[in-house]
């Protein structure tokens, strides 16, 4: 291979997408999740603000990589989301729910109004985790699809145990997650409570992470080729791990945000490890292995992985330049005022 | 099941998109108004443009949170719903798509913090400067799907590659892409289109106030702004109107014929102005102007045009609809210039902020960019089929063999109950910040 591999760069780059989202769209569903846990107005305000500037520009990551799949990989853009159409739709309706929840319930005053928007804040968000956590287990485990790549599986096929190990898995990292962005975002009794909760969620973190581990590690072997052929790769984990033990270290000095940022490697370690285990796979087919999607046979045409790049190359840094902007400028403790959610 | 995948997937899209189009325009349109309120407040340093620009960013702030809730549906629907279509043209469709999110959306929801909640944090200048970029953000977004859209109607730089049901559009050229024939032509025509829906929904609002004789300054300053707008948009949308026709003329012409009821396969048309199309007995009963649309397509009143009767039945569209939304639309765009003429002619004369029935009308305006912007759309794509993209794929060929009519239908229904759901809590919001106004200028002095 002399020339650039286009198919790979483009692998790399949906997966930093993807990645990017549930690094920053995680610790808001997190906080999403853990919100019925707060008490009282002011408190669940304070949840609420955490997040109010930043939350929709985090979901454009996933608007992003899936515009980026359907370009690179029309594919599996095209096979994955007709084939998980309820769980998609359950998606759609999840995110509606917390989009709409946030931007609303500052808007009512009756309490009762407030409480089903805080309901539907957490439900939401809770249900959108596990129906992300279901599908990337689905992905990694392979699904049955025919030679046309028309997936025949219903929504209870998809919903299997090991799909519902890793959803589980996605909701504890994404509660662990936002837990320490509370507890990095507020002060005085929240974020006494937000420590608590981390604990909580910490330990619920490592048992499914643990369990989730050993069920791939014995019962899906395509997944681990890699790190068998190339030891090398075994780094990969073992710094994933490495990074997960620190968290609590962190947080016990009281470095908040070095928990937050070691969070986020551990995310990204994760996401990785998927990445390399499935590569060059993307959807393995389990009931014919030959028909398997990859990254060259579902991918779109050199030209137009070519002029993507292009776009990407000039898109991309301005888009890292005014999010660090804006994450900049809303730095610090969360403080409740009169243009607040 | 007696309704088909196909049926289904159609009307929920149709309703999506359309709910959708409720409120990009309106956060387009919105953008613009916010952009120059906030420009006249930096230069006057008067308190009144800023107190303006802090009441409409509360709207904009409802609009867009609903655009950007039912956007996200839009986005993955083409792969739940229409599989195969995604397959044929994701080489070529999705780098727009692709170029939206990196473009756009990082734009406007980055710089929509500060716009919201940024008062306090940044500069005046900074504010400014966000508020642009978030109007800019979304003439962006606009930009790349009508993009993708239009090269769906006049599909142009691509080869196909494959057959049967390998066949897929490869990209050539991505800028023949991107400008293909119509893609500039209406990315003006729904930009100005936008522009109006946000112009009049400030002019609606101002007059409603003016009516009521409550925040009479606020609203005598908004509604000359708003008004400005209104004016050079609404003659410019029918100069943009006309050549949209040019070019489906050209490109489309079973559609323009749809669109005029023109039956008779080379004959002398009249431009109708409203009519009935009995599609059965292939005649259309309307009044017109003998040769006129002859006359606006080549500048010559005798001029032949290739009526429906030229083109086999199959590659028909509904001709009766596509006809009743265009004329919908344009008698619309003729009410709305007349209506901004005339209120400047009242504003000149000074009677616009007085004058309780013209007032009355000017509230009542807001539904008509809104509804034009609906059967344009109608237009454009009802006018389009059988074709999902003109000439190459059948709508009915673009569907997801892998979903069945229930799993469509359920969605259907879940959809239908939650955008109505939204749809009364925006009436309902929105309502309640028109009723509560803007904030008093002295609370706003104690924040700068
Ligand atoms: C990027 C592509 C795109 C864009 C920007 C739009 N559409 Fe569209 N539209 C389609 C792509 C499409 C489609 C995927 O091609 C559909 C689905 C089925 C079909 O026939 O075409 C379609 C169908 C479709 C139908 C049903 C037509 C029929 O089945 O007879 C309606 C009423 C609309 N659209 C309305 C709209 C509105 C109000 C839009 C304003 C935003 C809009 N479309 C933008
Ligand atoms: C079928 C076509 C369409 C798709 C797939 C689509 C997709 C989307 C998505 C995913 C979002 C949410 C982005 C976010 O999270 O910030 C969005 C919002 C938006 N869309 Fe669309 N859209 C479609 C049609 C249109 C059209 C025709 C226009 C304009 C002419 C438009 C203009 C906008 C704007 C301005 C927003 C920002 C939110 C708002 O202003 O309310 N969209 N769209
Ligand atoms: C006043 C005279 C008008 C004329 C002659 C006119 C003409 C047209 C034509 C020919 C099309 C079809 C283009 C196609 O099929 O590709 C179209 C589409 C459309 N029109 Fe108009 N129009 C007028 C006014 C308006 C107004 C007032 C609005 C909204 C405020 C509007 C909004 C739209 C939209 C959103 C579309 C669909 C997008 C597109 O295809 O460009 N139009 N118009």
């Amino acid at each position: 291979m002399n020339h650039l591999n286009l198919n790979l760069t483009w692998f790399i780059i949906v997966g930093v997408l993807f990645t990017g989202y549930v690094i920053l769209d995680g610790f808001d569903l997190g906080v999403g999740a853990l919100h019925l846990f707060s008490k009282g107005d002011h408190e669940r305000r304070l949840m609420i603000n955490s997040i109010g500037p930043v939350w929709d520009g985090n979901e454009v990551w996933l608007v992003t990589g899936g515009g980026a799949t359907f370009a690179a990989f029309p594919e599996i853009y095209a096979s994955v989301f007709s084939g998980f159409y309820l769980a998609f739709m359950l998606l759609l309706l999840s995110l509606i729910f917390r989009a709409v929840a946030i931007e609303f319930r500052s808007k009512f005053k009756a309490k009762w109004a407030r409480q089903f928007w805080d309901i539907s804040f957490s439900i939401s968000s809770i249900s959108s985790a596990l129906l992300i956590g279901v599908s990337i287990g689905n992905i990694i485990w392979g699904v049955e699809f025919s030679k046309q790549k028309i997936l025949s599986m219903s929504f209870l096929d998809l919903v299997n145990p090991y799909s519902l190990s890793t959803g589980i898995l996605t909701l504890a990292l994404f509660m662990m997650h936002g837990s320490i962005y509370l507890v990095l975002k507020n002060e005085g009794e929240l974020q006494k409570k937000a420590r608590r909760w981390f604990h909580y969620s910490m330990v619920f973190f490592s048992l499914s992470f643990i369990f989730v581990s050993v069920i791939t590690l014995l019962y899906i072997p395509h997944i681990n080729e890699h790190f068998k052929e190339n030891v090398i790769w075994l780094l990969l984990p073992f710094t994933g791990i490495l990074a997960i033990a620190n968290i609590p270290r962190e947080i016990y000095h009281g470095r908040e945000f070095g928990a937050f940022l070691s969070s986020c490697f551990a995310i990204a370690a994760l996401t990785s490890l998927v990445g390399i285990g499935l590569f060059p796979e993307i959807i393995h087919c389990s009931n014919n292995p030959k028909w398997t999607m990859d990254i060259y046979n579902s991918s779109s045409s050199q030209k137009t992985l070519a002029i993507m790049l292009n776009i990407a190359l000039i898109g991309v840094p301005l888009v890292l330049a005014y999010t660090s902007c804006i994450y900049y400028v809303f730095r610090g403790k969360v403080k409740i005022t009169k243009d607040s959610y | 099941m007696d309704i088909d995948v196909l049926s289904l997937s159609r009307l929920q899209f149709a309703l999506t998109i359309a709910f959708h189009y409720i409120y990009p325009p309106l956060s387009i349109g919105i953008g613009l108004v916010l952009v120059l309120m906030e420009a006249q407040y930096l230069r006057s340093k008067e308190l009144i443009y800023f107190q303006m620009t802090r009441f409409w960013v509360k709207i904009f702030a409802l609009t867009f949170a609903i655009g950007v809730a039912t956007g996200i549906v839009m986005e993955f629907e083409f792969g739940t719903n229409w599989a195969f279509y995604s397959r044929y043209v994701g080489d070529i469709f999705g780098s727009a798509l692709a170029s939206e999110g990196v473009f756009a959306f990082f734009l406007e929801s980055g710089f929509l913090a500060i716009l919201l909640f940024g008062w306090d944090k940044v500069s005046k200048e900074m504010h400014f400067f966000s508020t642009c970029m978030v109007a800019l953000g979304s003439i962006f977004s606009a930009i790349w799907i009508v993009v993708a859209n239009s090269w769906q109607q006049t599909p142009a730089g691509y080869h196909i590659v494959g057959e049967g049901i390998n066949a897929r559009a490869e990209i050539l050229d991505f800028w023949a892409m991107v400008f293909n024939p119509s893609s500039v032509d209406r990315l003006i025509h729904v930009l100005l289109g936008a522009w109006q829906a946000g112009a009049w929904l400030v002019i609606s609002v101002s007059a409603y106030y003016l009516f009521k004789k409550v925040h009479r300054e606020f609203a005598r300053k908004s509604l000359k702004i708003s008004l400005s707008i209104a004016l050079i948009c609404s003659f410019a949308q029918i100069l943009s109107g006309h050549e949209s026709a040019l070019y489906v003329s050209k490109y489309q012409p079973v559609k323009l014929a749809a669109m005029e009821g023109h039956f008779p396969e080379k004959a002398k048309a009249d431009l109708t102005l409203v009519g009935w199309v009995d599609e059965e007995k292939e005649k259309t009963y309307a009044i017109g102007i003998p040769g006129m649309l002859g006359f606006l397509l080549s500048g010559d009143f005798n001029k032949e045009v290739t009526g429906i009767k030229a083109f086999p039945k199959e590659l028909r569209p509904p001709i009766n609809l596509t006809f009743q939304y265009y004329h919908i639309m344009v008698a619309i765009g003729m009410s709305l210039f007349g209506l901004a003429l005339f209120s400047c002619f009242a504003w000149f004369k000074g009677f616009l902020f007085t004058n309780k029935i013209l007032l009355a009308l000017l509230i009542s305006s807001v539904l008509g960019p809104q509804i034009a912007n609906q059967v344009g759309w109608y237009t454009a794509e009802v006018g389009r089929q059988p074709w999902i993209v003109y000439g190459l794929l059948k709508t009915s060929d673009g569907i997801s063999e892998a979903v069945t009519a229930n799993m469509v239908l359920s969605s259907l229904i879940m959809f239908a109950l939650v955008y109505i759901l939204l749809f009364f809590l925006f009436i309902f919001l929105l309502n309640r910040k028109i009723k509560a106004g803007p904030e008093s200028l002295d609370s706003l002095r104690e924040k700068i």
